[in-house]
């Protein structure tokens, strides 16, 4: 059994108002295969469709067309109890009328799991979060950390083939969250089941995931680990809610296998392909990671940059920001490492600057 | 409340308008220990015949017996559906599910005159005879619509969520009510339940039309209002009366504000 | 669901449907009950005394609400700005008495209003009147007295609801932007307050609107209200038909009252929850 879930050209829609045209499609013919042990994040901006995505795997939403499998079983009939999946909620939802213990033992308790062993389960899941004194306690008397440890512990206690996580640490402040990032990433090796998470902090996406699916509009734009996402985004969409980039609107002059000749902001640039079908005089565009771009005085000695103006720096201490107006009024961000000390490289507002990069830095996309 | 508040106008009226409420309470219960067969002033002496005679009065103690079994019954009903209502309306999305909280809405805005004697047709079309049941019918349609509402606000205070995270554990969806969603409501129910009891145990402007031969205490008192001799009788039982609801009362509004707090850290 | 709404189908809306046909039969018994006519509804229009009786009534209804909603608001605004930590003990205090039995209120009443009663005696003794009278009581206006009395916790309750949920950093704005205390309160407490105010209105418009056990008890002749007219044709008269086209103008016109609030009374209000 390679996959721990599988969803094969899914689609979810809402019939909403009395009018027929009122219906919203939330999800649109995705196919997702989520391999086993694996950390698989569903990565978009809100209303792209993932939470949804995430509520017909568990079971609360059920696809209006498509197969949905879980194990290589097909799921679509199941209804979210008798699922081997187990969620942890955005806000937690916490039984407030029982203690930490009996929540965690909940599914336990479901399953006929006899007194002994759920207890014992029980306890070493709340070891498994760190938080093995607190089981007396009513969830109103926990932190909001403590409350999303509870949340896992009892899910994890299951041993479900998927945990299923809706931006759980949504509601934790940023250092907080940090640390839980980092605490979920290696509670999922050990444990090695297979997460589904969801958010939409692209950060926290690259940071923990084996895998990523970015969504928007309810599609699957791109499919794929961290870095392969980062460093070659398959549309505008993906490059810019991943990261910062930079775009610049350019003309094909011509193609070979290798290597794309095009003219952007009034210069010639060489881009290498990345495997789309270009022909002369197509319009695309150029992506570039503003950390990987370079200033220098100009003019300067180097041909092939961009020429244009600093327009606005800002200082953000491991790296200043500088903004430069080219000549044809298109702005581009450059990030310049603060790697000397003092301002051996810096430039101020409205010196001339060209910008350069290394060739295979640029991305060609034409979606 | 700040010591410099304790003489703001505010609280001044407050105390007034208290005062105003309470007293005609408290002149009922002094009325009852008043040694005299009229309700008049000046007041003639300490007594507790009036209490002693109620042992005797078997009418009024019969009508006190009914009124207290018609209200549980009838309470018990409406709290039951009522938080039927009140699990549909808030947990599930049903066709005509705005239509039908408009409707189950009504009865809590029809004059009691109308409802009262809309019933005594229907039950007189059907040709039921007038009895204890005619009038607890009556009771419930007056309090399924309080107690979905009370039972509804405490549930829109939790997340829907709870009741997906027991699926999602396993359990079944009447696993679920009986586990999560019941267990939540049981304060509200309670609530609601103690809500339609007193005014069940007080409602007369409705069972004065579909009340048989046998008296709920409303109506028995409205029947004595015109005999003035026994007044004071009427009155110790008022007192008896008054001061248990208030007990009873008290105890409700502590479990319902204690029902506040618990939702308002369940909806965190 | 299915149980609470077989409920109200078959003992709230069916009740309804048979009163409406009911008004277009001739008499209440067999076998008058089975000949349709609308006599009774060309009876009610030329009837002027009924009319007489039932803007009246409504008149009575609007001074008891409007009395109700300005006792009561004060005692809202209080508990919700000024009562601090003793706000939920307060609140608590005021509605207790709502809970103990209303005939006994009203029977209280009597015994205060009546012509050796309280505020005679009281009276007397003071020197300000000669004899004890009755004139205090069996009156129209003791009819809204001893309402407005009846009804005031009722109505602070969805005011002191719609003040709660009055977002304080609102009030805290408007004092940044130079807004005095008074201003404040007509320009943003106020406003913002509207629905619990037009909740407690309804709440005690449409009751007293058909009020008949209080004007029975406290109103005397000169008390008397459309509802003790309903009242009337179906227990003394015996005249159902009359009985049910007089409900259904007064049914018409809660309907249409509840039409001019609907936007603005939220339902939970109502039920003071």
């Amino acid at each position: 059994m390679e996959f721990a879930a599988e969803l094969r050209a899914v689609c979810k829609v809402y019939a909403s108002g009395r009018q027929p045209q009122g219906a919203v499609t939330a999800v649109t013919d995705l196919d997702l295969s989520i391999r086993q042990g694996e950390f698989f994040t569903l990565l978009g901006p809100s209303g792209c469709g993932k939470t949804t995505t995430l509520r017909m795997i568990a079971g609360f939403e059920s696809p209006s067309s498509g197969e949905l499998l879980i194990q290589g079983q097909s799921m679509n009939a199941v209804p979210p109890n008798k699922r081997p999946v187990n969620t942890v909620f955005q806000n937690y939802a916490l039984f407030p009328h029982l203690t930490v213990m009996q929540n965690v033992a909940f599914g336990l308790e479901v399953a006929r799991v006899p007194r002994a062993e759920r207890d014992r389960r029980a306890a070493e899941a709340l070891e498994l979060v760190r938080l093995p004194d607190l089981g007396d306690r009513k969830p109103a008397q926990l932190s909001g950390g403590q409350q999303q440890r509870v949340a896992l512990a009892r899910a994890l206690v299951n041993r479900p083939a998927l945990l299923l996580l809706d931006e759980p640490l949504g509601a934790l402040d940023l250092k907080l969250r940090k640390e839980m990032q980092v605490e979920l990433k290696s509670l999922q090796r050990r444990v090695g089941i297979t997460f589904v998470y969801v958010t939409h902090d692209q950060e926290e996406a690259l940071t923990m995931s084996d895998r990523i699916a970015v969504m928007n509009h309810g599609r699957l734009l791109q499919m794929g680990d961290p870095v392969s996402i980062y460093e070659q985004p398959a549309t505008c969409f993906v490059a810019d809610f991943i990261g910062e980039t930079n775009f610049l609107q350019a003309v094909v002059l011509a193609a070979d296998g290798t290597q794309v000749r095009l003219r952007a902001a009034g210069c010639e640039l060489l881009v290498p392909q990345s495997g789309q079908q270009l022909s002369g005089g197509q319009a695309v565009t150029v992506a570039l990671r503003p950390e990987k771009l370079a200033l220098q005085s100009s003019p300067g000695t180097k041909g092939g940059g961009l020429t244009g103006f600093v327009q606005e720096l800002v200082f953000i201490g491991t790296d200043t920001r500088y903004v430069v107006r080219l000549e044809t009024g298109e702005m581009v961000t450059v990030r310049v490492q603060n790697a000397g000390q003092g301002s051996s490289n810096s430039w101020r507002s409205g010196d001339p600057v060209q910008v350069h990069w290394e060739q295979q830095c640029a991305r060609i996309l034409t979606a | 409340m700040q010591r410099r508040d304790v003489l703001s106008p505010g609280f001044l009226y407050f105390v007034m308008l208290t005062l105003f409420l309470y007293a005609p309470i408290v002149v009922l219960v002094v009325f009852s220990f008043n040694d005299s067969r009229t309700l008049v002033f000046p007041l003639r002496g300490f007594t507790l015949r009036w209490y002693g005679e109620l042992a005797g009065a078997r009418e009024l103690l019969a009508a006190v017996v009914n009124s207290v079994v018609l209200g549980l019954m009838s309470s018990v009903v409406a709290t039951g559906l009522g938080t039927a209502a009140a699990i549909g309306i808030a947990r599930h999305n049903f066709p005509g599910r705005r239509f039908f909280l408009a409707v189950s809405a009504m009865p809590m805005v029809i004059p009691y005159v109308v409802l009262g004697v809309a019933l005594l047709i229907l039950f007189s079309w059907w040709g039921v005879p007038l009895s204890l049941w005619t009038v607890g019918v009556a009771h419930v349609v007056i309090n399924v619509p309080y107690a979905m509402l009370i039972v509804a606000s405490r549930l829109a205070g939790f997340d829907k969520n709870l009741e997906e995270a027991a699926m999602d554990l396993g359990e079944t969806y009447w696993g679920t009510l009986r586990r999560i969603t019941l267990p939540i409501c049981a304060p509200a129910m309670l609530s609601a339940f103690l809500s339609s009891f007193t005014t069940s145990f007080d409602e007369f402007a409705v069972s004065f039309f579909l009340i048989g031969t046998e008296a709920t205490l409303p109506v028995y008192l409205y029947s004595q209002l015109r005999f003035p001799s026994r007044l004071p009788l009427v009155v110790a039982l008022a007192s008896i009366i008054m001061v248990v609801s208030i007990l009873l009362v008290t105890l409700a509004e502590w479990l319902r504000n204690s029902t506040l707090h618990l939702s308002r850290q369940g909806s965190a | 669901m299915a149980p609470p709404a077989l409920l109200l189908a078959v003992f709230f809306v069916l009740p309804m449907l048979i009163m409406a046909s009911f008004s277009f039969r001739l008499g209440t018994f067999a076998p008058e009950r089975y000949v349709f006519t609308t006599e009774h509804y060309w009876d009610f229009i030329s009837r002027t005394s009924f009319h007489r009786l039932l803007l009246r009534s409504i008149g009575v209804a609007f001074i008891t609400a409007g009395a109700s909603i300005v006792l009561a608001y004060p005692l809202a605004h209080f508990l919700v700005f000024r009562a601090g930590r003793m706000q939920l003990t307060l609140l608590s205090l005021l509605i207790i008495p709502a809970w103990t039995s209303y005939l006994l209120r009203i029977l209280a009443w009597k015994v205060i209003l009546g012509s050796n009663g309280l505020l005679n005696s009281f009276l007397l003794q003071a020197g300000l009147i000669q004899e004890g009278s009755a004139r205090l009581l069996y009156s129209p206006s003791a009819v809204v007295v001893t309402l407005v009395y009846v009804w005031i916790p009722f109505v602070a309750l969805p005011i002191f609801a719609a003040l709660q949920r009055i977002d304080g950093s609102v009030l805290e704005a408007a004092a940044d932007l130079g807004c005095p205390a008074w201003q404040t309160f007509l320009r943003v407490i106020f406003p913002l307050s509207l629905p619990g105010v037009a909740a407690g209105f309804l709440f005690v418009f449409i009751p007293t609107l058909g009020e008949w056990v209080t004007p029975a008890l406290v109103g005397g002749a000169r008390g008397v209200m459309y509802g003790n007219l309903i009242q009337d044709q179906f227990v003394r008269a015996l005249n159902w038909p009359m009985g049910s086209v007089m409900s259904l103008v007064m049914l018409a016109l809660m309907l249409v009252q509840l039409a001019l609030f609907s936007r603005v009374v939220r339902l939970s209000d109502l039920a003071a929850v």
